[in-house]
């Protein structure tokens, strides 16, 4: 079983990239469970969303506590949560930035998300949206494929540049 | 005096007082409403009087539920004979306390979500089914079992209430003025949307008076301008013309007092009060009429 | 058709598929997904039902009453307080053999305010005459609400059924989801008291001493007929759509000497759990006990029996420990646990099974 745990701020899409690896993965042909940890975050606080991807049904409902991918929406949030925190010895982390941090122990992917949801003008509410890019980044990584990547944004959201910008993340993220 | 449909829908087989003005009123309301009717009746005293199963007084049928919920009852089996097809009358017919106290979430919020039912309180100003404690629609100076000296809070004026609600049809009666209920009633029912009649409805064990009087007991509400008799039309106000009369010759609120026990030792602060608040009330009733207001 | 969803949208997605004509609702954490999804439905036409936006959950309740007693299908889902707060009318639907279907998204109770899953709002309505089945995936949420409507509207049964699933462990999750066309597998709704214009009658009137205990027997006599309603459906659903639902889902039980009975996605988690002490050599078996109301004839003679609830009877003790004592004779070894959304884990679960007493009370998290 492979399990994600992605940090974002409330109103971000965390929750929503969440249930979009899932949907990718599960068209992979895999079993795939994504929920939000749920306490009292309105808009702007730092929130937290898992993954758990496996090819034998998933019982477990409890909370990941040792990740083995820990995806970082809002670079920000390092400032106040140790997002490392019960990461898997070399379990990989993906940060949406453009000044790629050294973390040691760890291998980093550092993506522009931001950056690229803005050279659409991909901006709902005011906020660039993070969580299509970013299953452009992890098709790259391997852990879904792209083609599912693509058909679970399509299932999802209307907007063409959703897979635009997934495709540009697919490019710009380093293996 | 208009014929009134010789159908009878409430047999006289009820288990109701002698003197019953809630058990007479719904006989009178159900000729205008017809047999294609469902009464909702939440606790109160029509729960009990409509007789013991398996026989029942009613020729309609009555369904009978907890005491706060008659109008979302209402709201529901409305929304399910309209999909049906069906024009059925969907009519609650609940007490005071059911209406004014415990009721009125249910009833603010059918009137609201503009339910196609017409809700009937019929008022006897105390909780009568259970041996008459205070509500807030009994008055201020009355002797319930709960207010042993003389309520000291103001009646709740629900019609204030249901009136914020802008609901297309609304009324008082009087259970004294039953040609004029029974006109209120037909002319409710023809409205689609939510209605609302408030009906005073004297009771001789509650308001300890002798059972042969409750028809005069009703008409010195009226004549005395306690009890004010109107309808309001999609906002159109119409004051009955004995209310008009009553507010111009008024019967001496004394009259209205003194033939009830339950206003015995009143004092005159509390008539005071009842005087100013009737005043108030017609005096906005007379503004809303003439448009001032 | 194989897709994703949520536990509430599942259960909207099976209650759509119902074609209830009433749906009376108010909304409350961590339901209110349910009702707005219906809501939609409603408004975009793909639903063609009355969606009736009542003020409090016992309005809700009793605007499902009048809608079923005047011979519409009727939905409603709620959690937690509104649960409580329809608790009157809980008892008058089952009383007026009105066939309410009902979503509770099982939540803990204030004071202090938590959202996260507990039974003890469904459990306080027990004796409501409601029949109650737990459910632990997004699939049977799905599939265990469209039964809920066939089981209900049987005239053998004629009583209400609440689908209770954890507020966001699985009302929020994200799962795979197989949607079925349902077909004639829940027949139109027919009530058979019914508000019937022709035939005037009163309902719920004064009913004396003499003969209001017979209303009593013929609900319990409807109660122990839904056994057999139950196992009909499962059967018939199964056969229709390839997916057997039980009185309990057992896992790894037959050989088991100690078994793990819970109810929800604990039950779910607490199969890790087997397959981990499986591992140490302990013979440990799942019992996730699905049906609430009626309760379940178990077998458990001959086993340790650990029983994890999520729910407390102040100055009693565990409901279900107290309920698998009360039917099976087997002295559990009661573990309080997850209450309030405690975060409870196949780990957790398994020190449970090392730890057990059995007799004892083991409050999880409590040190003294």
């Amino acid at each position: 079983m492979f399990e994600i745990r992605i940090h974002s701020r409330g109103g971000q899409g965390g929750v929503t990239a969440a249930k979009l690896i899932a949907q990718a993965a599960f068209h992979d042909g895999r079993c795939a469970t994504a929920f939000p940890f749920y306490g009292a975050e309105r808009r702007g606080a730092p929130v937290v969303s898992f993954v758990r991807i496996s090819d034998q049904p998933i019982k477990v409902y409890s909370q990941i506590r040792n990740p083995d991918m820990v995806i970082v929406l809002d670079a920000s949030v390092m400032d106040s949560t140790d997002v490392l925190a019960g990461l898997k010895e070399g379990g990989a982390v993906l940060i949406n930035t453009a000044q790629p941090p050294a973390i040691e122990g760890h291998p980093v992917h550092a993506v522009d998300l931001t950056g690229i949801a803005l050279a659409q003008n991909l901006v709902v509410a005011g906020s660039p949206i993070l969580n299509t890019p970013v299953l452009g980044a992890l098709a790259r990584l391997g852990l879904v494929s792209k083609e599912s990547a693509l058909a679970a944004i399509a299932e999802t959201f209307s907007d063409p540049r959703n897979a635009t910008v997934a495709n540009t993340a697919y490019e710009e993220t380093k293996l | 005096m208009n014929p009134l449909p010789a159908e009878e829908f409430v047999h006289k087989c009820t288990t109701a007082c002698a003197g019953c003005t809630s058990s007479l009123s719904l006989r009178y309301i159900l000729k205008a409403a017809g047999p294609d009717t469902v009464l909702v009746v939440p606790a109160c005293c029509t729960a009990v009087l409509q007789g013991v199963y398996p026989a029942t007084a009613m020729n309609v049928t009555v369904y009978n539920i907890a005491f706060a919920a008659a109008a979302a009852t209402a709201s529901g089996m409305a929304a399910a004979f309209r999909r049906a097809g069906r024009a059925t009358n969907v009519i609650c017919y609940a007490g005071d306390g059911g209406t004014v106290d415990i009721g009125i979430q249910a009833l603010s919020g059918a009137l609201e979500r503009g339910t196609d039912f017409l809700y009937i309180c019929y008022d006897n100003e105390a909780y009568g089914n259970t041996g008459m404690q205070r509500s807030g629609a009994t008055p201020i100076g009355a002797i319930t079992t709960t207010t042993p000296g003389g309520k000291t809070d103001a009646k709740k004026d629900i019609d204030r209430i249901v009136a914020a609600h802008s609901i297309p049809y609304m009324a008082t009666a009087c259970a004294a003025y039953p040609q004029d209920l029974y006109a209120k009633v037909k002319k409710a029912l023809s409205i689609p949307g939510p209605k609302f009649i408030h009906l005073l409805s004297p009771c001789p064990p509650g308001w300890r008076y002798s059972a042969e009087r409750s028809v005069e007991v009703g008409k010195l509400a009226v004549k005395t301008g306690l009890w004010m008799l109107y309808e309001r039309e999609h906002g159109e106000l119409r004051i009955n013309p004995v209310s008009k009369a009553a507010m111009k010759r008024p019967a001496p609120v004394e009259e209205y007092l003194k033939v009830q026990g339950r206003f015995k030792g009143i004092s005159d602060q509390a008539k005071g009060a009842l005087v100013a608040a009737m005043e108030q009330n017609h005096r906005r009733l007379l503004a809303e009429e003439a448009g001032t207001c | 058709m194989l897709t994703i969803a949520t536990g509430n949208k599942a259960v909207a997605a099976a209650a759509k598929e119902a074609r209830p004509g009433v749906i009376a609702a108010y909304p409350i954490t961590p339901q209110t997904e349910i009702v707005e999804q219906l809501a939609t439905y409603v408004a975009e036409g793909s639903l063609d039902a009355d969606y009736v936006p009542v003020e409090s959950e016992h309005s809700a309740m009793a605007a499902c009453i009048g809608a079923s007693a005047a011979g519409a299908r009727t939905f409603t889902a709620t959690s937690s307080h509104g649960l409580l707060y329809m608790h009157e009318m809980l008892h008058w639907a089952a009383g007026a053999r009105t066939p309410v279907v009902m979503a509770n998204v099982n939540r803990a109770l204030g004071p202090g305010w938590n959202t996260w899953a507990e039974h003890t709002d469904a459990f306080s309505q027990r004796d409501t005459g409601w029949l109650q089945v737990f459910v632990a995936t997004v699939q049977e949420a799905y599939d265990a609400t469209l039964m809920a409507f066939r089981i209900a509207e049987d005239e053998r049964v004629l009583l209400p059924v609440m689908v209770n699933l954890d507020g966001f462990a699985l009302s929020h999750i994200t799962q795979s989801l197989e949607t079925v066309d349902v077909g004639d597998f829940i027949p139109p709704f027919h009530l058979p008291h019914a508000i019937d214009i022709a035939h005037p009658r009163g309902y719920g009137t004064l009913t004396p001493p003499d003969i209001y205990f017979k209303f009593r027997w013929d609900m319990e006599r409807s109660m122990r007929a839904s056994r057999e309603v139950i196992a009909e459906t499962e059967a018939e659903f199964a056969r229709r759509f390839g997916r057997l639902w039980g009185p309990t889902e057992d896992y790894r039980c037959e050989d088991a000497d100690v078994v793990v009975v819970a109810l929800g996605t604990l039950g779910k988690e607490a199969e890790v759990a087997v397959d981990k002490l499986r591992e140490e050599g302990v013979k440990a078996g799942s019992m996730r006990l699905r049906w609430f109301r009626p309760f379940p004839i178990l077998d458990l003679a001959g086993r340790e029996v650990v029983v994890i609830d999520r729910d407390y009877s102040f100055g009693f003790g565990g409901v279900m420990a107290h309920s698998i004592r009360s039917t099976t004779g087997v002295e559990p070894y009661s573990v309080i646990a997850g209450l309030g959304g405690q975060e409870v884990t196949y780990d957790d679960i398994a020190q449970f099974v090392r730890q057990r007493e059995v007799g004892r009370e083991f409050w999880f998290g409590v040190s003294d």
